[in-house]
Parts: C-alpha cells; structure tokens; sequence
C-alpha cells in the first residue's frame, strides 16, 4: 500500500512534476516536518533509553553521574539484575513467576469463556439472545472500581442472604490464592472479549455452518472443528491485549494478592518500591526492564496482531 | 538466604492445575453435548453461556448494584446514611482538589495525546522510516504504566544543586543555568507532570489508529488538490483533518475514558501525595487503606457517571461506522 519516497517525512510527497517554487516550498515543508518528527521521535525514546543504559551501570556510578555521561566513559554490569532478580533485597525473580502464574491462566480463561459464549450469540437460535448480547455489550462501559469492593467480599467473607450463608468465604492459602485473582482478571476481560470475538465469529460464512449441520454435526463439534480454527486471528489477538493487560495491571492485583512475594505480581512490587526505595536507583532501573522485558517481546514479535486488534476496538474500557 | 526456585514449584503447578481443569471442564462440556439426548438449542445456548453468565452476573452485575447501594452507607456498610458520602464528596477541600485534578486530566491528556499522536502520524506518513518511526513512538503502549512512571521519574529525579544531577530534567535545567528542583513536590506543575506520562503513553495509540485513518484516504482526493496547489498546511486542514476527524473523536473519547480511569501512574508516581490524587486513586485508598467503604463506593459511582455518556457516544459511533462500512 505504502509508497517510499525518497523526501523523509514529507507530508506531500511529491508525483507529478512541479513547478520550481513548489519545490522549494516542499523542501523547507519537508525538512521542517523532518525535523519536528525528530523531536516527537527523541522525547518518546531517550527517557526509556537513559532507564535501560542505566540499568547496566554500576550502582555507584548511578548515583553520582547522569547516565549521558555512559558514553564517555563506558562501564557495564549485569550487577543491578543479579541484585535485583536473586538478592535477598528484592528476588524479583519470584514476583516475575508471581506474573507469569496470574497471567496465563487469567488469558486461557478469558478466551475459553469468551469464545464459547460468542459463538451461542453468534450461531445458535434462541429466544432473547439479541437483548442478551445487548447486555453484555453494555457491562463494557462498568469501570472495575463499581466491582472491586463487592468482589473482595465476595472472596473472603462469601455469599450470605439474610444471615445464612450461601457460600462460604475462599479460604486459600499457598499457591491456591492465585485463584481469586484469576477470577477477577476473567470477569473483568469478558465483555469486551466476547464483543470483540462475537464481531469475527458472526462474520464466519453462514454455509459452512449449514453444510456442517447437515453432516450431523452438533454445536459442540461445530465449535470445535470450525469455529476454534477459523478464529485463530481474533483469538490471537484478544490473547495478546488480555496477556498485556493483566501483565501490566496493578489495581486489581493489589486488591486481590497478598502484596508479597507469595502472590503478587512485578507492578505491585515496583510500584511499592517506587514508594519506599525511590532512590535507589540500580534496583529500579533493573527492576523495571524485568517487568518489561515480556510485553516488549510480545509487543516487537507480534505487533501486527497488536495494531489489528487495536484497530477492532480493543481498549479496555 | 539462598534462592531456591523450589520456592516456585508450587505455583507453576497450581497454575498448570488451573489451566487443565479449565480445558477439560470445557472438552467434557463440549463432548456430552454432542450426545443425541440432547439437541436442544435452547438448553446448548445455555450450556455454551453458563460460564460467562456466572462470571458476569456474580462479578459485574451484582457488584455494580452492591456498590450502589454501599455507597449510601458509612464505612462499615451497616449504618443507612443518604447522601452523607455524596455530600462529603462536594463538600471536603481535599476531595474537591481531587475533583480538580481530574478535571485537569480530562482536560489536558486527551486532546494532547490525540494531536501529539495526529501530528506524528502525518509528519511520517510514507517516509522511508515510517514502520520503524512508528514502533518508537508506539512502545510506551506495552509496557505498563508502573513502568512508565519510574522512566519518567528517573526523569524527574532531583539533586540537591551543587551535586551532580542525574534526572535529565533537572540537568537540562541545570545547563540552562536554573537551580534544580523538587518537580513533584511542586504543585500544581507536578499533576501536570504527571499528565504528561499519561500523554506519553496514549500518543502511541492515538498515532497509530489515525494512522490507519490517514491511509484510508483515497489518493485521488490528495493527488487533485495537489494538481490544484495546494500546500502541505492547505492539504492538512482541508483534506486530512475534515476526513480523520470521526476517527479522532473516537481516540479522544477513548483516551478520555482511560484518563477518568487513571491510578497506576498516580500510584506509582506519588501514591496520590502533595495534592496529586485523582479520583480512582482516591477510591482505591478511602475503600482499601482507610476502610471507608461508603465514601470508596461513592467515588466509585461518581466514576461510573462520568464514564457512561462517553461510551454511549462511543457506541453510537461504532454502530454508524458499522452501518456506513
């Protein structure tokens, strides 16, 4: 689609031939907008990098000098991550499993539930599914804070209806606590993944659904042999926004993990240590790229699932 | 004490616990149903919904009502007490500048972050260097906002003066021959500071969906403007602008959404300190740090007022964009 030009950043990239003060014009256009690209380029990028160059510098030299002057005189160390990830400090590398274990399943979830439901919305006639769907539609617009306090109730006191209790409270312990946390990061990717899938389930053509039916096949083995698959792209995508989501959330796993190395994530750990250690800044700048580390790679290997997805609406209301 | 990673195996195999049962809840569901006795789409629909219902009814429906109706009570959620926290919320100084701090942010990061993200989206518009020019600007995206905020208060960090500094900021001020400063101390430039993290992180977005917008402009319509002389300004504020602007209205309630939400950048940047607490970070410390749950859920329904006509313009435009498409 894109054509290159040679003028770098020039809005109007030149075709036809012009006349000699339309060149002109198109330069200084040209090389202003170049310019002003630059700099829109250099505020996005040096704050990130002046973060990652420190991290690799001995913690004295962070403290002392700014990390321009690493270029003239280089000194690096991967001390900043030992300390960080295994020292006795911070072993930051519990809080990355911490990540990890609360990510992966809270994105199966999402996409298991959300894909079974998008296709009975999508495919299987019965009364009042068009208010229904409507209904879900609409739990996108309910910001998390309207659930947060019910939801924590929910989990450590359990369900009681007039003074007799319903359901008893969660009491997990170890690594079984993961599980509120999963539940909380599933209800609150459903609507907007449902949405979203329903949007490509429901444009699957509708032949091949009748061809499968008159071979005998149920929704079940509908859904298996030729939803799942043909869904592929949109299951990619929705998994990479809820993985990045629920990797880079930090409400609700404040709300729903401990807060300490047995079940809280890299945001809560960072975010708290921004607070009480906010000078030390070897541990941060290291700390920092280890929660950083897995959305760059997933951002930088699938990036074009990203953008489509972004492009269908997936921001998280 | 040692590392071990023993100390992790129980985690990893709860989680690959979870993850199996899920799948073979799921498989088995989807096994039986295929068997004759019952080919009922109706009670199928139901089975296929079940799991989503139940998450959403106990999760999000319930919640929503429950909070309601907390948000009429005092702290401990016993005691009926009206209006009293709707009241405390219009009424105490501190709430009132968290109310204005949100404002600011409402009114600041949106419409900078969409034109920061259309400019650039214009300026490298079929330059030789667009996929990569894109991918800097767009990075902030995926990490989170934890993370952007320590960048950015690396950024801001401060020195005494006389001492050499190591947060830019303060260095370039330093060059300019200022004395350093204490940014986030500072109020009210630190909520702006802070808004500009947020802006940061959302141009990415922003440039990227009009981007999109930009190169669904059909060339022919360039291409006679051009012929007819019209100059880069010209060709922007005629052609580009009136033709992305449904697209821009949608990023900037977008990103308005995002920004009544905003509580990770507050967190981390200064936990809602030197009078720079918003809503949402005010919702999270009176419900979970002071144990007000009433005044929490009354933020937190204010919230939900503020949020609910965006989206509804939201979905009116995505609908007519369906119908249109």
């Amino acid at each position: 689609m894109t054509t290159t030009t040679p003028n770098v950043a020039d809005t109007d990239a030149p075709s036809t031939g012009t006349g000699a003060p339309g060149r002109v014009r198109r330069r200084l256009g040209g090389s202003a907008a170049s310019i002003a690209a630059l700099v829109i380029a250099m505020l996005w990028t040096v704050p990130t990098a002046g973060l990652f160059i420190s991290s690799f510098r001995p913690a004295e030299q962070i403290r002392t000098t700014g990390w321009w002057t690493f270029f003239s005189a280089p000194e690096v160390t991967l001390a900043n991550y030992q300390d960080v990830l295994f020292g006795s400090d911070e072993q930051l590398v519990s809080y990355f499993v911490n990540s990890l274990v609360i990510t992966l399943p809270s994105t199966v979830f999402v996409l298991g539930v959300a894909a079974l439901a998008a296709y009975a919305l999508a495919w299987i006639d019965f009364r009042g599914r068009d208010w229904l769907f409507l209904g879900i539609f609409a739990l996108q617009i309910v910001p998390l804070q309207m659930s947060l306090v019910p939801l924590l109730r929910f989990f450590s006191q359990g369900v009681s209806l007039g003074g007799v209790q319903v359901l008893p409270a969660w009491e997990l312990t170890g690594a079984m606590a993961f599980t509120n946390v999963w539940v909380a990061h599933t209800v609150f990717g459903l609507p907007l993944g449902i949405f979203l899938l329903h949007n490509f389930v429901s444009q699957l053509p509708p032949s091949l659904f009748e061809a499968a039916r008159v071979d005998g096949a149920g929704h079940g083995k509908i859904f298996t042999r030729i939803v799942l698959p043909l869904s592929a792209p949109a299951l990619v995508s929705l998994g990479i926004f809820q993985f990045l989501w629920v990797w880079n959330d930090l409400l609700v796993a404040l709300i729903f993990t401990g807060g300490d190395s047995a079940t809280a994530p890299l945001t809560v750990r960072l975010a708290e240590m921004a607070g009480t250690r906010g000078e030390d800044w070897h541990r941060l700048t290291a700390g920092a790229f280890v929660s950083m580390i897995v959305p760059l790679a997933v951002f930088f290997l699938l990036q074009r699932y990203f953008v489509r997805g972004l492009l269908a609406g997936s921001v998280k209301g | 004490m040692e590392y071990s990673f023993l100390y992790e195996l129980p985690k990893i195999v709860w989680m690959l616990i979870g993850i199996a049962a899920f799948l073979a809840v799921i498989g088995l569901m989807l096994v039986l149903m295929d068997t004759p006795r019952t080919r009922r789409d109706r009670w199928q629909a139901l089975l296929f919904l079940a799991p989503a219902l139940v998450l959403l009814l106990g999760g999000l429906v319930y919640p929503v009502v429950r909070t309601t109706v907390l948000s009429f009570h005092d702290g401990s959620g016993e005691v009926f007490v009206g209006l009293a926290n709707y009241v405390w919320m219009f009424q105490r100084p501190e709430i009132l500048l968290v109310l204005r701090n949100t404002l600011l942010w409402v009114l600041f990061a949106p419409a900078l972050a969409t034109a920061i993200g259309l400019l650039y989206a214009v300026l490298i518009d079929r330059s030789r260097f667009e996929s990569v020019a894109k991918s800097l600007v767009f990075m902030p995206m995926a990490i989170s906002f934890v993370g952007a905020s320590i960048i950015w208060r690396f950024v801001f960090a401060y020195r005494p003066a006389g001492q050499q500094q190591y947060g830019l900021f303060n260095q370039i001020v330093v060059w300019l021959g200022g004395e350093p400063q204490l940014w986030l101390l500072n109020q009210p430039l630190n909520t702006f500071l802070l808004i500009l993290v947020l802006i940061w992180v959302q141009a990415g977005f922003a440039m990227v969906v009009l981007s999109a917008a930009i190169k669904a402009i059909p060339s022919e319509m360039t291409e006679a403007a051009r012929i007819d002389g019209a100059g880069a300004w010209q060709l922007f504020s005629r052609i580009t602008l009136p033709s992305v602007w449904p697209t821009v209205l949608v990023v900037l309630i977008t990103i308005t959404v995002q920004t009544l939400k905003v509580f990770d950048i507050v967190r981390t940047m200064t936990a809602g300190n030197y009078g720079t607490s918003v809503i949402a970070n005010e919702m999270y410390s009176q419900a979970f740090q002071q144990g007000q749950t009433g005044q929490g859920s009354a933020l937190a329904v204010f919230l939900f007022v503020l949020v609910i006509p965006l989206v509804v313009v939201q979905i009116r435009r995505n609908r007519k964009a369906k119908e249109l498409a």
